[in-house]
Order: structure tokens, then sequence, then C-alpha cells
């Protein structure tokens, strides 16, 4: 058994060692807001934090990431209340397939803590996830709300 | 905000107390796991529909019944819309559901088309959702004129409440549910005018938003249940080989494998505890392969197969008015021009998979899928149990684009499944599977050949395309006499479908059927796409061969509804007027999926060769307008669809398999490559249209066009990323 810090929990999970930390969220941890698109680092679907770092969980083998503090999609809104990114994409009505939202609602977040108020420049740079359905521009528009909320 | 998915009755789900993943359980936690079919259950137990489409609960919540997919386009608020306009129900009230296929069979197809492609779900079902509305809200107003002892004639339905105007007296909808219920349908109903609408029309919100923000939707991938495993497969690496041998003992001890089976004499599957486990077994499993003298071929094979084909004797005509070939010969100018347009693949951001449990007497499925009818069949036949005794429980689709209407990722699942009797079995394909073995766009070229007079008119035109045909790949049977009508998307002589929309005098447009191994398939927008990038450059090489304005040559030319969507575009995008330093504008337009449609690029070249996709502006004409607050993201996401493909895509084949393997191989566009989308409606509200797909098709064309007024430069074969756009270069 080994422990991981998900959520502000500690959980406990059995996984072989150099098993992706994705995969340890979705299998062992039934976290499946997480998503698994690529597996190369790509695409984006599969971003959460680690101490606050926008990170690509498919290519993070789950005994590197020791005790930081992991925060997944599951893990933003508190007790049913929605964050202020999370607010600002329902408001735009960003998804539309849906796959890819969590990626990029975890990446949206860690660029806002980042910087406050990011220029579309910031938001080109921050913003490397995959869509397939084009929610780019909802994407960025909700971004700005969320920055003037 | 609350959303509810609630479902029709599914007896072997409740009966198992379906309420904690399996995965929460191996964990030690129960972590409140989303189950999106759990409190549907108990409702539908009492509750009795009002017809096919409507469900009302005694505290008034409204189900609807969805039996399109939903994959993104918004087909469901779309459809759900419509139901609640005539249904007068109170739009906060309202949750959806999915009935099954297998109940859609054993109800004589009440629900009637099940599958989701070519933009057809509101299009074609607009009517009898309509009609199901207006007749559940008829059988509730008589239900409340018994109840208030008022005529019917007298009671009028607004926002889920039934009045009685002259008394004063009001019930709710959900008072009177049960007693509606017991009625008679009406046999007639009168569907409103769209100009009164309240509901549908307007631009509300999509019905499955929040559970995307929160990570708590589930998709097909992320389906379980108690004592569920994990498959993963590979199929062999060349489309249409075989499985030779393999050797399942080097993996059996591998941590968590179960299961090593072959299916199909082509694929094999490795069933673990876990999808890392399974993957990681799969990984070190030696096969072998026969492909035989598929080997042989490869991207300069087929493109030579495909050259051929652009003046050969033999081929399929399409579409043919007086005599092209001799109007060419005599007219003043001759202008020629050949293009191509290369496999791609779908990429749903979710890669295939499904969970199936077979056991004798039973085979059940849970998949996302667009055909849940197709998927019903593919389990019936992989199982070998008959319909009646399968079904598919659809979960929302990670991405469509066309992929998942086919159904071999639900045969691969049931095909294990069933090895393991009573044992639910999810198959994920991994990324590398799912690039590898799709079923693509087809792939094609086409030499175009025009004649003008001395006053630059387009006397003649022949349009010659060589390529694959999707219906020679998937569904021969529907071959007309060895011809793919399909393949005329958008150039079609006449119908309400993709009819071509420019008078040419003498006209011949055919096709040379070249298949080659690699499976076709239909790709959002399907065979729009290339027939629009070879027609609407070629239309700008002629206006320049002419002298002409590119917008005014294509204006004398095209029919009325098809020259009015063109202006529309134009005129929003400023066309003709004065535009930044450096910045071009470039035309297309089409008609496809019963729409009309255009779109002006704004882009620029820098002295670097850099391209910059600064604006679209698209315009279309579906008729009517359902939500245009969604059609405004199904048309902005068909630019990130159809400029993804302009500049990057495409799939090549090496010794008979396709190489790109992943998106470090096969790139897309990320959010700093998408231009601003500006979306012009011009619903003319005399048909119905569909959405989804048709400005996919303008995308390419109107940015290659814009490329070459920027840089003197025509590209003729996409992708763009080959072609250097430095000028002297």
């Amino acid at each position: 058994m080994a422990v991981l810090n998900v959520n502000g929990k500690a959980l406990n999970h059995n996984a072989d060692p150099r098993t992706p930390l994705l995969w340890v969220l979705r299998e062992q941890l039934a976290l499946t807001g997480t998503k698994y698109g690529c597996g190369i680092a790509q695409c984006g679907a599969c971003t959460v934090h680690i101490d606050g770092v926008a990170t690509r969980s498919c290519q993070v083998p789950v005994n590197s990431v020791g005790n930081r503090k992991i925060v997944t999609i599951e893990g933003l809104a508190t007790n049913g209340t929605l964050t202020k990114i999370q607010k600002a994409w329902v408001e735009a009505d960003v998804p539309q397939c849906g796959y890819c939202q969590s990626g990029m609602v975890m990446a949206a977040t860690a660029l806002l803590a980042a910087k406050p108020k990011p220029t579309d420049a910031d938001i080109d740079a921050a913003m490397t996830n995959i869509c397939r359905c084009g929610t780019y521009q909802q994407v960025r528009e909700a971004i700005h709300a969320a920055a003037k909320a | 905000m609350t959303i509810h998915q609630t479902s029709l009755r599914r007896p072997s789900l409740r009966r198992r107390g379906f309420l904690v993943s399996g995965a929460a359980v191996a964990g030690g936690f129960s972590l409140g796991f989303h189950i999106p079919f759990e409190d549907g259950a108990a409702h539908a137990q009492t509750v009795k529909e009002l017809n096919a489409w409507v469900v009302i609960h005694p505290d008034d919540k409204v189900v609807i019944r969805i039996a399109r997919s939903e994959m993104g386009q918004g087909t469901l608020t779309g459809l759900c819309q419509l139901v609640a306009e005539e249904l007068e129900c109170d739009w906060n009230k309202v949750a959806w559901e999915y009935p099954t296929p297998a109940e859609n069979v054993a109800r004589n197809r009440v629900w009637k088309n099940f599958s989701t492609g070519g933009s057809r779900g509101i299009r074609e079902s607009n009517q009898y959702v309509r009609e199901g509305g207006a007749m559940a809200r008829e059988m509730l107003i008589a239900a409340a004129a018994a109840q208030l002892k008022a005529p019917a004639a007298e009671l009028t339905a607004s926002n889920s409440v039934i009045t009685h105007k002259a008394s004063g007296k009001t019930v709710t909808y959900g008072a009177v549910a049960a007693a509606a219920a017991q009625l008679e349908p009406p046999r007639q109903v009168k569907l409103k005018d769209p100009k009164d609408w309240k509901i549908a029309g307007k631009p509300l919100k999509r019905l499955d938003t929040v559970d995307k923000v929160t990570g708590k939707q589930i998709y097909g991938i992320d389906f379980t249940m108690p004592g569920m495993l994990v498959a993963t497969v590979r199929a062999c690496p060349v489309i249409g080989g075989k499985l030779k041998s393999f050797d399942a003992a080097k993996v059996a001890k591998m941590p968590g494998v179960k299961k090593v089976v072959a299916i199909d004499g082509n694929a094999v599957v490795v069933v673990a505890d876990t999808y890392w486990n399974a993957r990681t077994a799969l990984a070190a499993l030696p096969t072998d392969w026969d492909i035989g003298k598929l080997g042989e071929v490869s991207s300069d094979t087929i493109s030579a197969m495909l050259k051929e084909g652009l003046d050969a004797e033999q081929a399929f005509v399409g579409n043919k008015t007086g005599d092209a070939k001799a109007a060419i010969a005599g007219a003043v100018k001759k202008v020629e021009a050949t293009y191509s347009f290369p496999y791609q693949h779908h990429v749903t951001m979710e890669p295939m998979n499904a969970t199936a449990r077979v056991t004798a007497d039973k085979c059940e499925v849970w998949c996302g899928t667009q055909n849940g009818e197709a998927a019903l069949a593919a389990a019936s036949e992989a199982s070998g149990l008959p319909v009646a005794k399968c079904d598919v429980f659809k979960q929302l689709l990670g991405g469509g684009f066309g992929r998942r209407g086919r159904s071999d990722y639900v045969r691969q699942a049931v095909l294990v499944a069933k090895e393991m009797p009573g044992t639910p079995v999810k198959l994920i394909w991994s990324r590398e599977e799912d690039m590898t073995h799709c079923q693509y766009h087809p792939i094609t070229m086409a030499k175009l050949t025009g004649g003008l007079d001395a006053q630059g008119n387009l006397v003649g035109l022949h349009m010659r395309i060589s390529g694959q045909s999707i219906l020679a790949s998937l569904l021969p049977g529907n071959l007309q006499n060895g011809m793919d009508p399909v393949v005329f998307q958008g150039l079609a002589a006449s119908g309400v479908e993709a009819a071509y929309g420019y008078n040419v005098p003498n006209l011949l447009i055919d096709h040379a059927m070249r298949n080659p191994h690699v499976t076709a398939g239909f790709w959002r927008g399907v065979n729009t796409n290339q027939n629009a990038v070879y027609m609407e450059s070629f239309m700008d090489e002629l206006a320049d061969a002419a002298g002409q304005d590119p917008l005014a040559f294509r204006l004398k030319l095209l029919k009325p509804k098809w020259a009015a969507v063109l202006k529309a575009a134009a005129d929003k995008a400023g066309y003709g007027k004065p535009l930044p330093a450096g910045h071009f504008h470039g035309l297309a337009q089409v008609m496809g999926y019963g729409s009309y449609v255009a779109g002006v690029a704004e882009v620029a070249v820098n002295p670097d060769g850099q391209l910059k996709i600064h604006k679209i502006t698209a315009a279309t004409n579906c008729g009517h307008v359902v939500n245009p607050a969604q059609i405004e993201r199904q048309v902005a996401g068909s630019f990130a669809y159809g400029l993804s493909a302009a500049l990057y895509g495409e799939i090549t084949v090496k010794d008979g398999a396709v190489e790109q393997t992943n998106f470090d191989s096969y790139n897309l566009m990320r959010i700093d490559e998408m231009p601003k989308v500006e979306t012009v409606l011009v619903p003319t509200g005399d048909f119905w249209g569909g959405v989804g797909e048709p400005t996919i098709a303008v995308a390419a064309p109107s940015v290659l066009n814009a490329i070459a007024r920027a840089t003197g430069k025509r590209v003729r074969d996409l992708p763009l990323m080959h072609h250097e756009l430095k000028k002297g270069v």
C-alpha cells in the first residue's frame, strides 16, 4: 500500500510504483474526471495540479509524486460550490463533448493563479490542451471573464 | 443548477445494486462515484409516460427522451427545446434520458432513427419530436379539463401550468400527468408557427454542462461496475492483415493479467485487472502477423493509383449538363489544375472503448455510439444471441465526428466478454491503436478543367475525381451499379441534401473509383470537405484567369440560395473594403447536409512565410434556427476541425501500415492558431437544414484562396504544413 495526497485526503493505492499517476487516479481511486487522451503528454486531457503546478499526469510515475499535493478536477469545487473558473465555464457554455474540459479547467486554474489578468498571448502559451470539438473561442472568453470576476 | 440524466427501466442494473464502483471498493474508499442512471430507475417504475417522448413526474419534473446521441454537438439540448416548445413546459424543469436501442426495437421503433450522423439530429426528427410534445400537451389539457370541470377549449397551457382564465383556476402539469397518461393521445396536433416560439429558436444554455466542468460526467471509458475487468487490443498493424501467432505464455504471469485471447483472426487482446496492467502486458506480448502483399503498399503507390484515375477512360458520372469536353475544347481560354486531399483521422479525444457482459442468455453493452441500433446489431452478431436478448446502454461520447458510427470496437468488446461469461469487460483502445485502425477520411485527387469565352464567362467545366469510395469500404451493398453517389456531396445535380450551386452551361463531374486497402469512413463533413477544396479553389483560379473578382465571378454563376449566403458572408466580412495592411480575404461556399453555407477567411502571411488566420466570417442558412448560441459553437468548432485538417491533417502509409501513431506524429490545432469565428445566421424558414458539418467544407478553401491572394502561391495539395509560403521560395 502506498499513500497519495489527493484533494486534501490521504488515499491508499496498491498500483505498481511505475504506473502513471493518471491510471492510479482513474483505476485505483475512482477519480475518472482526469482523462486519458494520448498518454504522451501532448493533449492535456490528464492535467492535474501537483503542488499547484499544472502537470500532465499520464507521464508522471506514481512513485515520483511522494507526498506532494495533488488536486484533480474533482477537488476544485468545495461543497458543491464551483470555483470562479468553473462558474465562468458554465456561464460561457464552454464544453461541447466535454472530454478535454477537465484538463482545460485545470490548466486555466493554474494560469489564473500565476497570472490573474492573463493576456491573449498568456492564454495561447498556457492553454496547449487539444480540443477537437473546437471550444477554443469559448475557452478564451471564459478565462477572460473569470479574470474579471 | 442540477442536471439529471434519468433513465428508463434497467432491471439488470437495479438488481445488482449498482451504487459504488468496483475500483472505488478496491481502493478502500467510497468516493461518491457518479452513476448517471441510478436515480432515474427509481422514478421510472412509478411514473407512466405521456408518450414515448415525454414523462412528467408529480413534482413537475419533465423528462424528455432523446433518441439521437449527444457527442458535443448539442443535439440533446436542441431536441429538448423543440419538445418543450410544443409541450409548453417550464424549461427549468426539463431533464432528459436515452431510451435504449433494444427498447426501440421492442416498441416497434417508436423513437424512429437512433443513428446520429449527417447533421440529421434536428433536421430529420424535428417534426415527430415536436408532435410528441404537442400531443402530450393536449393530453395534459384534457386531463386538466376533467379536474377543473372546464371545457378544454377554454384552457391555456404555459410554463407547465394550465389555466382556466374565466374561473382563475390553475393546475400544474405534475398534478394532472398521471390522469393524462391514461388518456388516448389525440390523432392530430397542430404545430406552432416558428415565429411564436419561446423556447426553441432561443440561445439557451446546454443541458449537459455542469458535470463536464466538475469531472462528474461519465463517458464510456469511465464506466465501471463490480467485478469488471479491463482489456486492451492490438490488431494487425496492416488493416486487412491477419494474426499468424502469439505467445500468451510470455505475459500470462505479468501483474494483473487474467486472459490473453485472439479475436476475429486479426487481433490479440489482454484482459487484466486494470488498463495499465493490460497495456503493459500487451506491449510485452510477442505477435506475428500475416500481411501478404499489403506490405507493398505505401503513400507513393496509392498516389500513383489515384493519378492514373485522373485520366482514366471509365468513370461514374455524378452530374452532367451539355457537353463539357467539347465546350472546353472550343473555349478561348483553358484552365486546368490538379488537387489532392489526404487521409484524415477523426481523433475523438476519448479513444474507442466499450464495456460488455455476456452470459448464456444475455448480452449487455455500455458504450458511446453514434448508432445505437448498429451497436445492438453488432452485439447480437458477436455474442451469437438474438437481438431480443441484447441491449446497448448509451453513454455520452467524448467526440464522435463519424468515427463512433462504426461498431468495430463494440464487436471486439463483446467477443472478448464472450470468452469470460458473466464477467463485465471494458475494452479500451490505446491512442496508438485508435490512430492506426480508423476508418479514415477517404483519399482523393481531382483534376479540374475549365473553358472561358472571350468575355471571361465560364462555358464548360470538367471535374474528374479520382480516389476512394466510403460506401465501397463500409457499405458495398449501397453502391448503385458500382457507383458511390456519396462521392458527389456538394456536387449533386439536384436534391435537398448537397446540390451543386453553380449554373454552368456545360458541366461534367465524374469519379474514377480507386480503393486502397486502408479503410475509408465517414469523417465529419465527409465528401463535402475535399469537394469544396477542389471546386472553390478552382473557382478562384478561373476568376483569376478571367481577370474578375472571385466574388463577382461566383455571383454570376450561383443559384439564388447559394448566392444569398455567400453574399451575406461577404457583406459581414467587409469583402472588397480595405483591410489592415497585409491582410487578405478568401471566399468559399457549398451546400451540404441540407444547408447553404459560405465562409470568408482573413489571413496574413509574414515575410518569413508564417501564416496567421485572423478571422473567419461564416454564414449559414439552415432554414430554421433552433438554438443560435449552439449553432455559433458548432460553426466555430467546425472551423477548428476543418482548419486543423488543412494545416496538419495527413495520414500516410508505409509498408501497408498507417505511419502516424499519436499526437506527436499527427498534429492538431491548438488555441493559439484558432481564428476568431464570426457566425452569421440567415435562415429563410422554408426548410430544415443541418448545422454540425456543412461549414467545415468552406474552412480549407477559404483559407487557401486567401493565401493565394496574400502570396501569389496556389496550394493545391493539403496539408499546408508541407508548403513554403515565403515569397520568392
